[in-house]
Parts: structure tokens; C-alpha cells; sequence
């Protein structure tokens, strides 16, 4: 009688947790950014791991999102007339929702898989104890270079991919949808409001500081062996992905929300 | 100076393993102390407690007075040791010459004097230059051994600790490694803490051998003394080990 309840509040202390250390590791590692020693050798890698390294993803993902959507949109629209609108759905659309979840998404199983799966194998080959033992804070070395790379270089790669994604939109409206260039150009920028792209931006920076927390956080506290490694490198990508859909509606809401 | 103390150390993991029961031991300084047993019997635990990286559920560890528990001279008490890791935790994201420096820079900013102390120790150790640019995945089990060794004795520590220091490696490089370590320890006069289940490497290195079985210190004493302790399980241990010898 009493086992699923017995059940129910295991899995419910055992989430509230989680969130506990979630949130001290986070904790420590937003301290840990602002206390010297920084090693900047390493905050340069990170900065071109998690940005460089993630453009050419993160592009190609904005240039078929804003294509598809050109489409769609004026398939959707021409049902009532309103073909005239896909230029401003589209660049409200990437740079507001599409460019910051997209490119986060993309990050998060990109960048936060292999973060956890680095330093897991840290953990496991005892690489985080040598740290120890060799004076260093392993928060400083580790976790601080990637928390800076992911809240600085994600809002970058957004404001590439809103770009590239507005681009999309455009080539498939002028070549396939008989929209002339000049039009569809005038009404991108009428349309365009500065809150969109900062709005985008910010959203960017928490989703990239999300991404670089959660792939730490599992690497961090990987279980030994490969399994461990294995599965802290899923759990990474899905509590990553996860935050960012969560985290996403919070910030249109206080964005945008009346 | 250095004196490694040991006051009724106790272990248990949180699903209720108990891995070391009332350990107590006095390494002198300048003394190299073998701790040796079988394979899971708490060796390894012992020392990662020695080195503040498990917390101890109760008892004591301190070196010249300051214990494991006072986190606020962690710095003053870390700043002790050196480890040779059983794998040895080389950064595989560093050269074998990154490696080193980077120890040596946690006791020596000065840029140029990090990496001539690191040329010399991989010298020291036998290494040729041709490896130093090299990464830890490019060269063999024993070279990354000396590697390892030679970031060891970069940060100039007062205390050498050395988990399983031949394991993996053939006897002909488990022997030179053997060797390097007894002519560093002697080189460098230090206090050296030596974890091991291979009998060979424990009489070759050992001033005295604490033998721990099941979480417990059960016998203390010189390698000669071994064989007619009077301890049914070491010498058990101990024949068995010749016996694999022989063979």
C-alpha cells in the first residue's frame, strides 16, 4: 500500500538532491570566476572550442531553419492572404526564438557532451586529483574557463546564426517565392526591433552558461569506468537541452510576456 | 620534520562499506614505508585520505602537527606531498614538457626557471629530449611512468607518495622504474609513502612495511622480518608471492 508513495518520495529527495548540488556547484563556479588565479591559456582553448569549432554547426543548422520557415510561413499564410508578412516572421522568428534555441541546442550536444566526457576522463584517469595535488583548483582550471567560453561565445554564434538564418529566409523567398529583393530587404529592417537581437543575445548567454554548468557538473561527478562516463555524457546533453526549452519560456515571458 | 601520523583512521562509504578500521601509524621522517596487501584492501583509500581527497569518518591524520581536517592550512598541508599516480594522471592535453611545467609553476612563476627546472628533472629521470614535445598518449606505459615522476619531484615536496608505482609494467622497466624511484628518494631526502601488493618492489624500496589486510594495519616491521612474523595471512602472502617468483 505504502510502496509507491515510499517510491514516490525517494525519486522526489533524491530530484530535490540533485538540484541541491546542482545549484551549489553553480554557485561555486560563478564564485570561482571572479577570484584569481585565471589561466588564460586555457580560457583562449575554451573560447575557440565552444565558438570556433561550433560554427560551422551552428550555421548550417540557422541557414535551413530560416529556408524552412520562409516556406512554411508563406504556405501557412497564403491560406488567408497574409503572404506578405513571411519577411518579418522570419527575422522576428530567428532572431528572437529560433537563432538563440537552435544554436543552444546545437551547442549543448556539441559542446556539453564533450565537456563531460573530458572531464570524466579526467576523473576517471585521476587527472582531477593530480590537480589537487599539485595546488590547483580544479574549478578554476576546468569549470571557470568553460562557463566564461559558453556565456561569451554563445551570444556570438546566435548573432552569426540570426544572420545566416535571415539569409535563409531571404534566398528562399526571392528565388523560389517570386518576392523581390528590395521588398523583402525593407521590410526585414522595418520589422526589425532592437529588443529582438538582445533579447536573442541574453537568451544566448544563459543558454551557453547553461550548457558549459551542465556538461561540468556531470563530468565532474562522473561515476568511474566508461559506463560512468557514458552516461555522464548523456546526462549532460539532456539536462542541457532540457534547461534550455525550460529556461527559454522564462525569458520570453519576462522578455515579451504581458 | 615530516612526520606522517595516523590516529585510529576509520573509512566508511556512504552505502555502509567500511574500507579502513582504526588505522594507526608513525612514519618517521626520512623514512620510506611500504604499505602493502592485496588487491581492494584499502590501500589506495588510505592514501587518497592521506591526501585530503576522501574526507576520513573519524580518527586523524596530521604531518609535523597540522591534520587533514584543518581546511584552512589545506594549502600549507598539500604543499607537503608530490604523488606518482597508479595511471599516472598525466594531462593528455599537455606535451610531456607542459606537464612538468605546469607542476613547476605552482611553486615557481618565474617562466624561464619552470622550464629549465622541467628540462632537468625529465633529464633527471631519464627521459630523451626527442619525447619532451611529445603527448602522453605518443609514448610507452614506462616513459610516462618517469614522466609522471619527474612533475612529481618539479614542486620540490617534502613528502614523495608513490600508489603501485610498477603496475602495468614490464618486469625489466618495473625494475628501472624500481631503481629510479630508491635514487630519488635517497637524491632528494624525503619522507616516501609507497603503496604496493608486489612483495619484490616493497623489500627492494622498504626502510619498514606495514602490511594491511581487510582495512587493517595487521603487522609493522623490516622486509627480513616477513617470512617468520608469525601472521598466518603474511605469510601466506609472502609464499605465495615467492612461489609466483618461481615459477
Amino acid at each position: 500500500m505504502c510502496e509507491p508513495l515510499a517510491t514516490l518520495g525517494k525519486y522526489t529527495l533524491a530530484f530535490l538532491n540533485e538540484i541541491g548540488r546542482v545549484s551549489l556547484f553553480t554557485a561555486n563556479g560563478v564564485k570561482n570566476c571572479f577570484i584569481p588565479p585565471f589561466y588564460f591559456k586555457e580560457i583562449f582553448h575554451q573560447l575557440m572550442v565552444v565558438g570556433f569549432y561550433s560554427l560551422p554547426i551552428v550555421g548550417l543548422t540557422a541557414v535551413f531553419a530560416g529556408m524552412v520557415l520562409a516556406l512554411q510561413t508563406y504556405v501557412g499564410f497564403t491560406r488567408f492572404s497574409a503572404e506578405g508578412a513571411v519577411a518579418s516572421v522570419v527575422v522576428i522568428s530567428i532572431t528572437r526564438e529560433l537563432g538563440p534555441v537552435f544554436a543552444g541546442l546545437m551547442v549543448a550536444g556539441r559542446v556539453s557532451s564533450s565537456i563531460a566526457a573530458e572531464i570524466g576522463s579526467m576523473r576517471v584517469s585521476e587527472q582531477i586529483d593530480a590537480l589537487l595535488t599539485l595546488r590547483v583548483n580544479p574549478f578554476k582550471f576546468l569549470v571557470v574557463p568553460r562557463i566564461i567560453a559558453g556565456s561569451f561565445m554563445v551570444p556570438f554564434l546566435v548573432l552569426i546564426a540570426d544572420i545566416i538564418g535571415v539569409m535563409g529566409g531571404f534566398l528562399v523567398s526571392t528565388t523560389l517565392l517570386d518576392f523581390s529583393v528590395g521588398s523583402y530587404i525593407a521590410q526585414t529592417v522595418q520589422n526589425m526591433e532592437t529588443i529582438d537581437v538582445i533579447s536573442g543575445l541574453i537568451k544566448a548567454s544563459t543558454f551557453g552558461f547553461v550548457v558549459a554548468i551542465f556538461g561540468c557538473y556531470h563530468g565532474f561527478y562522473s561515476d568511474l569506468g566508461a559506463r560512468g562516463v557514458g552516461n555522464a555524457t548523456t546526462s549532460a546533453v539532456v539536462s542541457s537541452c532540457i534547461g534550455i526549452l525550460v529556461l527559454n519560456y522564462f525569458l520570453t515571458a519576462l522578455f515579451f510576456g504581458t | 620534520m615530516n612526520k606522517i601520523i595516523f590516529s585510529n583512521v576509520c573509512k566508511t562509504f556512504d552505502g555502509g562499506l567500511q574500507v579502513l578500521r582504526d588505522i594507526s601509524l608513525e612514519i618517521k621522517a626520512g623514512e620510506t614505508r611500504i604499505i602493502l596487501g592485496q588487491s581492494g584492501c584499502g590501500k589506495s583509500v588510505l592514501l587518497k585520505c592521506l591526501l585530503g581527497i576522501m574526507e576520513i569518518s573519524s580518527g586523524d591524520i596530521s604531518i609535523d602537527g597540522i591534520s587533514v581536517k584543518e581546511k584552512k592550512r589545506a594549502r600549507e598541508y598539500l604543499r607537503k606531498f608530490s604523488i606518482l599516480f597508479q595511471g599516472n594522471a598525466l594531462f593528455d592535453s599537455m606535451t610531456i614538457l607542459e606537464n612538468v611545467i605546469f607542476g613547476a609553476n605552482q611553486v615557481n612563476k618565474d617562466k624561464s626557471k619552470c622550464l629549465q627546472l622541467a628540462e632537468e628533472k625529465l633529464l633527471a629521470v631519464g627521459l630523451e629530449k626527442r619525447v619532451f614535445n611529445l603527448y602522453p598518449a605518443e609514448i610507452s606505459g614506462g616513459m610516462q611512468k618517469r614522466a609522471a615522476l619527474a612533475r612529481a619531484i618539479a614542486i620540490e615536496p617534502e613528502i614523495l607518495l608513490f600508489d603501485e608505482p610498477t603496475s602495468g609494467l614490464d618486469p625489466l622497466t618495473g625494475g628501472k622504474i624500481c631503481n629510479l624511484l630508491k635514487d630519488t628518494i635517497k637524491s632528494l631526502n624525503v619522507t616516501a609513502l609507497v603503496i604496493t601488493h608486489d612483495l619484490k618492489v616493497a623489500e627492494f624500496l622498504a626502510d619498514r612495511i606495514s602490511v594491511l589486510n581487510k582495512g587493517n594495519v595487521i603487522w609493522t616491521g623490516q622486509a627480513a622480518q616477513m617470512e617468520s612474523c608469525g601472521n598466518e595471512f603474511i605469510e601466506n602472502f609472502y609464499n605465495a608471492s615467492n612461489a609466483i617468483l618461481r615459477k
